[in-house]
């Protein structure tokens, strides 16, 4: 027998499939369908967890989602672990593990437990006022302690090995929650033909047929009645039914987030199935199906384990066959918690009584009570409870006063009614309303295309579900355009109508401010918390959540809110509805990490950006830079060579034979059209109508601002063709900068745009060599310096395949820029490779790129600019038009604070002792001596050591930099100040006479 | 003359999917990124020897070549016998834009009966038949990236994509192929 609680004939799970699993090391058995909770009880377990706050020891309180005390960890392995999963809806698989958590050094004998005894000092807000001061010592002390004493599981600190899955889903009709109402809905929605999506976050459908034995719909039994519908809608082709599925989230235009726990269930799951599936669901029209939740009664040491909602017990019992007691009590303010005492009673358990708190229970239970012999206490309340680990009697007394009388009990099943969970409607920003004769909040104003059915809707009875349930199925289904099929019906009975239900605190709860009367179980929040935040001046439910964190774990007070606002309301004394309901946010229930992330991981975590030549490179021993998602060949080190001395060695290479650069991820857009060059003098400062094809111009691209936003080189390729470079991380937003623009301002352009980039793969071969070596691979092309000067660009062959090959340069040597079709680079390169290498030349990476490029004083846009520099404040004055009346950015060239004196401008570095680079970043001053806060003048933007000049250069942005040529200047830093000389931004070949060699 | 470069496709060799949805390189094809203005469309519709679809969503195909509508004045156009698409517009003698983007694209086939599973894993849009029927077409994203989604067939589907991104596509199309199968 897979535990001693466990009643013959009673549940529905099968005896002879049995699952051993342990709980803090010791083995238990348990029946498959079981979840940790119905095994624990089983056998005989109460006892799960201690509290948040006070370690109180706390049991199993629910049968669902909405647990705030049974949190457990549970592992299949050491990486397989997951802490705070609530035990009544894990489902038990053969060989787990599951912990107890926030105890030390055991659950029974728990040191934390002095807590409760010190509780005076803990009341609400107390974290606010005792540890202000000293201030630090909240960040390096107080905080640190208070987080390890209280708290929650502990997170796994492995890699976890599992993989998740991500689907996106349309339906005509999203169906949340399949019980009685969500059933009747997607059946009607289904027959009607519209493509129906049912999603239920139990194992089975169902919801409360699985403890409500007294339904019967159309003559069956309920609960088979749901498990029949359930696989007439599975075969239906329109139709997905989901289980062990929280629709957690409802977002804009009905999207709708899902979570599908696929394998924690299983104890060998196929290492193919994801653990868990996000279905992101895009449905027509959403109903809500999504039930109610039963609240706990509120009053001293309402907490102990044993104690127990009373639709949990009922479930306990009629779906899992487990007793939770052998002597128990009751104690409700409303009719449901009668059934639970009929059906325990029925299956042999004692039930000691029935307290209600109401003078008058429910005429139909009240008669069943008595024929049952059950005795029944009207008018009095539960007032406290004893027991250390486990409940062992409750104290009673007539409402209104009068002496205590102590009744033995070992479970305490309550009920002060039922909260309809609008946590998805609210989610969906509806309005709710409150219900003053029911003392509910319902769905109110709708803001989306859904409805809410049964009783999440305040619906109560059985029919009244059913007939809401179709309507809504056939009108959504009607709405989406689906209207076959034959009108469903449905005819449903059960025994008995339930009336009744309060909110807040009873007697029991006491008035002085040491009675534990719990609200929030999982926050260890107390009536009296409650009542003294209204008491600190906390007068909106909002103050007095986050005063007291009522609400604030992760049950996100599925239990609490209701009976919060009713203490608050009564202290207060306004109205429920004007003290306010807090918001709902997503997750319903906590969703996994891994769920979200999905796909998302190792190589999928983002794109990787290779260029066609990257397996040649790699294999070539080059280190690659990150460049936005871009992989870059960095520089290429031999054996034995630093990064220092391969850049080095790349360098020298350069400028004394050659060197072959991977230049693919250049941003390259073509611009078409018969207007191209006018929209190109648009954009670019330049001018572009004296540029003749085939030849090519540096280009600068500004803001409307005026300040530089990117710079390139662009080729022409016919009078309404060109051929547009940009930065690597410009392409994007530049091409997007272009389209925007062409559509919003120029529309009347005759020119398109398109992106180019990954359609060339792109060879730089740059230095005295650079012609030697691509010369006998040209087809077509005239590569004299005569036909085929600096700056320009010829259409060819280029060994055999077609090309674009630009003469440029941007390292100051003479240089060509070969570009073919990408599924050509690798082999083209190659070739070059084959010709290069025995003419002494190198392959060179970005870094040796930069330090070229600097040695020449090229600009590269966001790092020597930083969107606050002009082309006037960066040198590039001549490539700014001075004919043309428009351009994007001219009016900006223009304001005052653009033009006015001892702006930054860009200018060289050199320090006086030619040894020390400085460090990128580094400030300058004028004066090194002057008191803090010095005067800071500018920072350097480019610092390399220069193996070609011998000694560092730098470029920096320094205050009226232009007039300050040969000035000495300091750059402070913390061990040092080092001195430097103003100069001009060109260190190498200043005549440029190299680039045409 | 130098020896002629060899073209090496960015996912060559690459296998991947399973038994319910198939996930292959596709074989080279030239491509044209096409843009005109309305007037445009007859005398281009000519010269490909198709007709230029004009709705969104839409596609028109013939003989192996497929003119794909992405936008109100903008096309893909993909040819599977490597035809000279640019030469083919060059000649239709009409205003328009025909720039060459054989190489900047790259494609993935998914096919089988869970084909659209596969895409689903990572594409937002909604891939049934009364949406997304045998020739329907659209620019849209798969995981992090911009793809071009083309159903040429019942079980077919062509996902277009930048060449750089698809390793990226191919393993995300992988992974939703193996679980959509589940």
């Amino acid at each position: 027998m897979s535990g001693a609680n466990r009643i013959a004939g009673q549940g529905r799970l099968t005896p002879a499939r049995t699952a051993r699993f342990t709980f803090d090391g010791k083995t238990f058995d348990a029946l498959e369908g079981d979840t940790v909770a119905s095994a624990l009880l089983a056998n005989g377990v109460h006892l799960v967890g201690r509290s948040f706050k006070y370690h109180r020891p706390r049991g199993i309180l629910s049968a669902g989602p909405e647990e705030p005390n049974a949190l457990v960890d549970v592992s299949r392995d050491a990486a397989r672990r997951q802490p705070n999963v609530r035990a009544p809806v894990q489902e038990v698989f053969d060989g787990m593990k599951v912990e107890s958590q926030n105890r030390f050094p055991s659950l029974a004998f728990d040191i934390g437990g002095i807590n409760n005894l010190m509780s005076p000092f803990f009341a609400a807000g107390f974290y606010y006022k005792t540890f202000m001061w000293p201030k630090a010592a909240w960040e390096k002390l107080y905080e640190p302690f208070i987080r390890k004493a209280a708290g929650l599981g502990v997170a796994p600190t492995e890699e976890d090995p599992d993989h998740y899955a991500s689907r996106y889903a349309y339906c005509d009709v999203l169906v949340a929650g399949a019980g009685v109402a969500g059933l009747s809905a997607a059946l009607a929605a289904a027959e009607a033909g519209a493509r129906v999506i049912l999603v239920d976050e139990q194992p089975e459908v169902g919801g409360a047929l699985h403890y409500d034995l007294s339904v019967k719909i159309d003559g069956q039994n309920g609960y088979d009645w749901a498990q029949a519908t359930a696989a007439k809608l599975k075969a239906m082709e329109n139709v997905t039914v989901l289980t062990r599925t929280t629709a957690f989230g409802y977002y804009n235009h009905n999207f709708v987030g899902l979570v599908e726990r696929v394998t924690d269930h299983l104890a060998r799951p196929d290492r193919k199935l994801p653990r868990e599936r996000l279905w992101q669901v895009r449905a027509k029209r959403v109903i809500l199906a999504t039930g109610s939740i039963e609240r706990h009664m509120v009053f001293a040491n309402n907490d102990r384990p044993g104690i127990m909602l009373a639709s949990a017990a009922r479930t306990y019992l009629n779906h899992f066959g487990v007793a939770v007691g052998r002597k128990v009590g009751v104690y409700t303010a409303n009719d449901s918690a009668y059934e639970a005492a009929f059906d325990l009673k029925r299956a042999g358990v004692t039930v000691a009584a029935i307290v209600d708190n109401r003078e008058k229970p429910g005429e139909g239970v009240l008669a069943e009570a008595r024929k049952l012999g059950i005795e029944v206490l009207a008018g009095h309340s539960v007032v406290d409870t004893k027991g250390k680990l486990r409940v062992s009697s409750m104290s009673v007394a007539r409402n209104g006063g009068g002496s205590a009388r102590s009744i033995p009990i070992d479970a305490l099943l309550m009920s002060a009614g039922w909260t309809p969970s609008v946590h998805l409607f609210s989610q969906s920003r509806g309005k709710v309303a409150y219900d003053a004769a029911t003392g509910r909040f319902l769905p109110g104003t709708y803001a989306q295309d859904c409805l809410s059915v049964g009783s999440c809707n305040g619906t109560d009875g059985l029919q009244a579900t059913i007939e809401e349930g179709l309507a809504a199925g056939e009108l959504m289904a009607r709405a989406t355009g689906h209207e076959g099929g034959g009108k469903v019906e449905l005819s449903g009975e059960n025994a008995f109508e339930w009336t009744g239900g309060m909110a807040g605190s009873g007697e029991g709860a006491g008035v002085d401010t040491t009675v534990k009367a719990f609200v929030d179980f999982q926050n260890d929040v107390c009536a009296k918390d409650i009542r003294l935040a209204v008491r600190e001046g906390m007068h909106s439910i909002e103050h007095i959540k986050r005063f007291t964190t009522n609400g604030m774990a992760t049950d996100q007070g599925k239990l609490s809110n209701i009976h919060g606002l009713a203490i608050a309301s009564e202290v207060l004394n306004r109205e429920i509805p004007k003290i306010g309901l807090t918001t709902f946010r997503a997750p319903y229930t906590p969703v996994t990490f891994g769920a979200l992330i999905s796909h998302s991981r190792g190589d999928l975590f983002d794109p990787a950006r290779k260029t066609p030549m990257h397996a040649w490179e790699e294999a070539h021993g080059a280190v690659f830079e990150d460049v936005g998602n871009w992989k870059r060949a960095w520089y290429y080190p031999r054996s034995g060579e630093t990064m220092h001395d391969a850049v080095n060695r790349e360098c020298r290479t350069v400028r004394s034979a050659a060197g072959v650069f991977d230049a693919s991820t250049l941003g390259k857009i073509e611009v078409v059209g018969p207007d191209a060059a006018e929209f190109m003098n648009l954009m670019y400062t330049n001018g572009w109508d004296t540029l003749k094809p085939g030849r090519c111009r540096y280009g600068i691209m500004l803001r409307e601002d005026g300040f530089i936003y990117d710079d390139g080189v662009v080729g022409r390729l016919s009078e309404d063709r060109f051929h547009v470079t940009t930065t690597t991380g410009g392409a994007p937003r530049v091409m997007h900068h272009m389209e925007d623009y062409l559509q919003t301002e120029f529309p009347h352009l005759k020119v398109w745009l398109t992106s180019t980039t990954e359609q060339w793969a792109v060879i730089a071969v740059q230095g005295p060599k650079a012609r030697e070596i691509l010369e006998p691979l040209v087809e077509g092309i005239d590569m004299s310096n005569e036909a085929f000067p600096h700056m320009s660009v010829r259409e060819g062959k280029f060994c055999g395949v077609p090309t674009r090959l630009f003469r440029m340069s941007f390292t100051g040597e003479a240089g060509y820029e070969v570009n073919v079709p990408a599924d050509y680079g690798e082999a083209v390169w190659e070739a070059i490779w084959a010709r290069a290498e025995p003419l002494g030349a190198c392959a060179y990476g970005t870094e040796t790129m930069h330090v070229l490029r600097a040695e020449k004083g090229y600009i590269i846009v966001g790092q020597d600019t930083d969107g606050t520099v002009t082309p006037y404040d960066a040198s590039l004055a001549w490539a700014v038009s001075k004919k043309k009346t428009d351009f994007v950015g001219i009016r900006g060239l223009k304001r005052p604070d653009l033009v006015k004196e001892g702006r930054k401008q860009l200018v060289g570095l050199l320090t006086k002792d030619p040894k020390v680079v400085l460090e990128e970043g580094a400030q300058i001053v004028a004066d090194p001596n002057e008191p803090k806060p010095m005067t800071m003048l500018g920072h350097v933007t480019s610092s390399y050591w220069s193996e070609n000049c011998g000694r560092s250069i730098a470029m920096a942005l320094v205050a009226g930099g232009q007039a300050r040529m040969g000035q000495t200047l300091y750059v402070p830093m913390p061990d040092r100040t080092i001195a430097v000389e103003v100069s001009d931004m060109v260190f190498v070949d200043k005549e440029g006479g190299r680039l045409n060699g | 003359m130098a020896d002629h470069a060899l073209r090496k496709a960015p996912l060559a060799g690459r296998h991947g999917g399973s038994a319910g949805a198939r996930v292959t390189p596709a074989a080279p094809a030239t491509r044209l990124s096409l843009r005109a203005g309305a007037d445009a469309l007859g005398a281009l519709s000519a010269a490909f020897g198709l007709t230029l679809p004009t709705r969104p969503k839409t596609s028109a195909s013939a003989g192996g070549r497929h003119a794909l509508w992405l936008g109100p004045d903008e096309w893909l156009l993909i040819d599977e016998n490597e035809a000279d698409l640019m030469a083919l517009a060059a000649g239709a003698g009409v205003l328009h834009s025909a720039v060459d983007v054989s190489h900047r694209n790259t494609a993935i086939l998914v096919s089988g009966p869970h084909a659209a599973g596969a895409i689903a894993s990572g594409c937002p849009l909604d891939l049934g038949n009364a949406i997304f029927p045998v020739g329907a077409a659209a620019r849209t994203v798969l995981g992090k990236i911009e793809v071009v989604a083309f159903r040429p067939g019942e079980e077919d589907y062509r996902v277009e994509c930048w060449r750089s991104f698809s390793p990226y596509a191919f393993g995300l199309l992988s992974e939703g192929a193996e679980d959509a199968g589940l």
